[in-house]
């Protein structure tokens, strides 16, 4: 009896302890986690490639002397220099420029694509996940169907009654990968409404809105965010290879995969014209893979 | 029995139901999405709408079967889907199953040779991190498939017409003509495809070698080569299978691209010269098609999975579909 008494005059202390360190742990803990991605080399490497390939798409001036639309006849299909990095192309435009306003529109359309992902697939997984039963197996069905359907065929589909340019194709990829968000944020919400602090929550009062927005949201976004890491890659590979199937942005605007297409008919006298801005896709990817990779290890 | 009769029909209703319910998400993006549906499909025939008097307007629309309302075209689509019938190109005024079965040939054989060279080289890849012991090797083999699979396939495909063909002169660029050229676009398709493969194989690898049945085999006096072909291989193989689906699916996304770059005449390019025409009734025919090839595949791979994991009709149900 004198056991039990003690323990609970003990309990309350060992909470409000609990609750005076916690913003300062979660702090902490976010500052240990940048100081060991920092020990990571490889990771350092290529965070900065993308916060370049991120500015590059935002201020692409800023790294390029050249106009990406200034034709130069007599300087057609140069090879890589000092003075063009990536060479020019049939029309002498300096191809690095012209590769640097390519991600203006591709990054833009990636993050077009990603935000509509990230908001259909949240609410659509939260409500699913809160509220369960018909509405759950619903919205599960639909996408299990979405799924059905060969992501860049949906997407063809959805360019096809769009139209073309740089918008549709980003609204078409980013329908395409809603159901692995929505999923995603439905098995994290699952996982979090039946840990004790929401029931704790529940308990002392809480309505489920706010359990929602304080609780659940912040508790189950980790998932979520490192897929939008990896589902960038996914997505950039997508809207390029839309736009190397020529329903990307009209010819004289620059798109990363209407660039490489361009370049094919140079291939044999001039093969860096499409294979420079290729390697270039391909690093981006792969910086963007390693990068949700190292995440992942973290949240473990 | 009873149950396995369940389990069977069940599987079929929902292959039936989820192919259904992709053939009208499709209808309905298509059909319905448009500003302005009878304008675009007109002008996919090559027909300027403003130009045309009322009357040969609403005679076109006819011809067309766009006068009707937007129920009965669906009607119309649906039970002519059901019957292989999906309506006639804008585009080229043939019927669309004639165009799709012309262009299926190539398609077919490079989705073979893809498939097999994936599944060979996949397979044999994951078998070989697991067998290697050396770290810095067994490292760079796990590495490999994440690598393999950021590459775009179109980057790929450029990368090897430019090796193989004009370096070397090995291999014709382009073309659907004799075996060589179907080696790039196989290698193209299987980089990818094989790299899923093989993350799927090689994380069940390490699961399945970390159980205790293993270390049972090898306490029999077997050797570790031994374990893992006999003991080992067959468990890890399971969620491979699950799996195929998606590897499928993902051979006819690439089809699209690997066609369209190595101007192989399949139903890949048949796709993409649709979407340039905005030729509705191919777009429809052709995403309706790798539906169905997905949900069959799936469909398929859940019948023969209590077969391989008898445990799957015995447990009850998670949820219920």
């Amino acid at each position: 009896m004198t056991l039990s008494l003690s323990r609970d005059l003990e309990a309350p202390e060992e909470d409000e302890l609990a609750a005076d360190t916690e913003p300062t742990g979660r702090r902490a803990a976010l500052w240990s986690a940048l100081r060991t991605l920092a020990r990571r080399p490889g990771f350092l490497l290529s965070a900065l490639f993308l916060l370049f390939v991120l500015a590059s798409a935002f201020v692409p001036q800023l790294f390029s002397g050249y106009d990406p639309y200034a034709t130069a006849p007599k300087d057609r299909l140069l090879p890589p220099s000092a003075a063009h990095p990536f060479g020019t192309d049939d029309i002498g435009r300096d191809l690095w420029s012209r590769m640097l306003s390519g991600s203006e529109l591709t990054i833009k359309a990636t993050l077009i694509a990603l935000a509509i992902a990230i908001v259909a697939g949240l609410v659509l997984g939260v409500v699913s996940g809160f509220f369960g039963g018909f509405t759950d197996s619903l919205i599960m069905r639909f996408s299990d169907v979405l799924l059905a359907i060969p992501g860049l065929l949906l997407a063809l589909a959805i360019v096809t009654a769009l139209g073309f340019g740089t918008i549709p194709v980003a609204v078409a990829v980013g329908v395409g990968i809603v159901p692995g968000f929505a999923r995603t944020t439905r098995a994290e919400v699952l996982r979090v409404r039946t840990l004790p602090y929401v029931e704790a929550a529940r308990t002392g009062g809480a309505s489920w809105p706010r359990i929602l927005v304080r609780h659940l949201l912040p508790n189950s976004w980790g998932p979520v965010a490192v897929l939008a890491v990896l589902d960038a890659g996914v997505a950039i590979i997508a809207i390029a290879s839309l736009s190397f199937l020529g329903f990307g942005a009209a010819p004289p605007a620059a798109e990363w995969g209407s660039l490489i297409s361009a370049g094919r008919k140079f291939m044999i006298t001039a093969p860096w014209v499409s294979l420079l801005p290729g390697l270039f896709v391909a690093a981006t990817v792969l910086t963007l893979n390693h990068v949700s990779k190292t995440l992942q290890e973290l949240e473990r | 029995m009873n149950r396995t009769v369940r389990y069977v029909l069940g599987r079929v209703a929902q292959a039936v139901g989820v192919l259904w319910a992709a053939f009208t998400v499709t209808f309905v993006v298509l059909y319905l999405l448009p500003s302005d549906p009878v304008a675009l499909q007109l002008g996919a025939a090559g027909i300027e709408t403003d130009k045309l008097t009322p009357e040969q307007l609403a005679q076109v629309q006819a011809q067309f079967g766009l006068d009707r309302s937007v129920l009965a075209q669906y009607w119309g689509y649906l039970t002519g889907a059901v019957r292989g019938d999906f309506g006639t190109s804008f585009a080229q005024g043939r019927p669309v199953a004639e165009l799709i079965a012309e262009r299926i040939g190539p398609t077919l054989t490079l989705s073979l040779a893809a498939g097999t060279l994936a599944l060979v080289s996949g397979t044999a890849l994951a078998y070989l991190a697991a067998a290697v012991r050396w770290r810095p090797a067994r490292l760079l083999l796990t590495r490999l498939p994440s690598v393999g699979a950021a590459f775009p396939q179109f980057f790929v495909a450029l990368l090897l017409i430019q090796l193989l063909s004009f370096t070397l002169a090995w291999l014709p660029a382009t073309g659907d003509a004799g075996w060589e050229t179907l080696v790039m676009p196989s290698l193209t398709i299987a980089l990818l495809t094989g790299s899923v493969l093989a993350q799927v194989l090689m994380r069940s690898f390490d699961e399945t070698l970390r159980q205790p049945y293993i270390a049972t085999a090898r306490a029999t006096g077997l050797s570790r080569g031994a374990v893992q072909l006999v003991h080992a291989f067959r468990n890890a193989a399971l969620p491979a299978v699950t799996i195929l689906g998606v590897l499928v699916g993902q051979t006819v996304t690439s089809a699209i691209v690997v066609e369209t770059v190595f101007t192989r005449n399949g139903v890949g390019r048949l796709a993409q010269e649709a979407v340039l025409a905005q030729d509705v009734p191919v777009v429809l025919g052709v995403v309706t098609l790798a539906a169905a090839l997905f949900v069959t595949v799936n469909l398929v791979v859940d019948l023969l999975y209590p077969l391989l994991d008898p445990r799957i009709i015995h447990t009850p149900k998670v949820s219920a579909p």
